[in-house]
């Protein structure tokens, strides 16, 4: 199966059903999600201190867990893009697994010179 | 696995990590709170004093307490728990406490408080020797934050005296 005929399948922007983001994403969104909540933390805790009310910090928090979770927990296509791209398999067929021969490295190297 | 619960699971974990640092910077923001706390309990009638049938000695009084602990409400203050107490001693105890009033304050502006009342709780010793008893009345108080180390100190007042009889 091509590139085209997959996306024929689902679509040019859809996330494969059971995929998980590739590995730059994953770098990403953790990345994204450990610097929004000390961000937000400190922001909560600076605005709650600096108007005396604790009820304001914990609203804040919420609200910055809230935003982090939703930009960082679901799959979204901008943490897909950077796909591994794997060989067809028609290219493996063209491209045959070297058998392994058996105790003639030595012999090959002196075959070469 | 880079799962949607796997990613679910960390922003959880790490928030409530972060949270506990927050709850825990919020605790020793209160020891920066300079307080200047302020009490006075008038005695203004003795009721009665009377030996019970079991020989302990009972007293009734009616106080006046005012007093200002406004200063003691920090952002992290939930309310203030104030009792008053009788601290005198005796010949078995090197220090015996009789709660005679306690109340709760809610809110800053309930901090600054005046109140005209007889003991709340029984003013009983053990045993007999409350006559012509010197004695302390101290102000007891307990800062209850909304999260952290709660904080808990008091102001004497001395100089008390019960009357040499029953009355």
């Amino acid at each position: 199966m091509n590139q085209r005929e997959r996306e024929r399948e689902r679509g040019p922007f859809a996330i494969p059903n059971n995929a998980q983001m590739d590995w730059q994403g994953q770098k990403r969104a953790e990345m994204l999600m450990q610097v929004m909540l000390v961000v937000f933390g400190v922001v909560a805790f600076v605005v709650g201190y600096s108007i005396g009310s604790f009820r304001t910090m914990m609203l804040v928090y919420a609200g910055g867990v809230t935003l982090t979770a939703l930009i960082t927990v679901p799959n979204w296509p901008c943490y897909n893009r950077h796909p591994l791209n794997w060989l067809d398999p028609s290219e493996a067929e063209k491209h045959p697994k070297p058998q392994p021969v058996p105790s003639k490295k030595k012999s090959g190297k002196h075959h070469h010179k | 696995m880079h799962s949607f619960g796997y990613r679910a699971n960390a922003v959880v974990t790490f928030a409530v990590t972060i949270l506990a640092v927050m709850c825990s910077i919020a605790s020793l923001s209160d020891n920066f709170n300079a307080s200047s706390p302020t009490a006075e309990i008038k005695v203004l009638n003795i009721n009665w004093f009377q030996k019970q049938p079991n020989g302990n000695d009972e007293v009734s009084l009616t106080m006046n307490i005012s007093a200002d602990l406004q200063s003691m409400f920090t952002w992290n203050t939930k309310q203030v728990f104030v009792f008053v107490a009788a601290e005198y001693e005796t010949p078995q105890n090197a220090l015996n406490q009789v709660s005679l009033w306690d109340g709760i304050l809610p809110s800053k502006e309930n901090a600054k408080f005046w109140i005209h009342t007889t003991n709340k709780y029984r003013f009983v010793d053990q045993g007999s020797n409350l006559r012509g008893k010197d004695f302390n009345l101290t102000l007891h108080w307990h800062v209850m934050p909304k999260t952290g180390k709660m904080f808990a100190d008091k102001i004497v007042m001395t100089g008390y005296r019960l009357p040499d009889s029953y009355r």
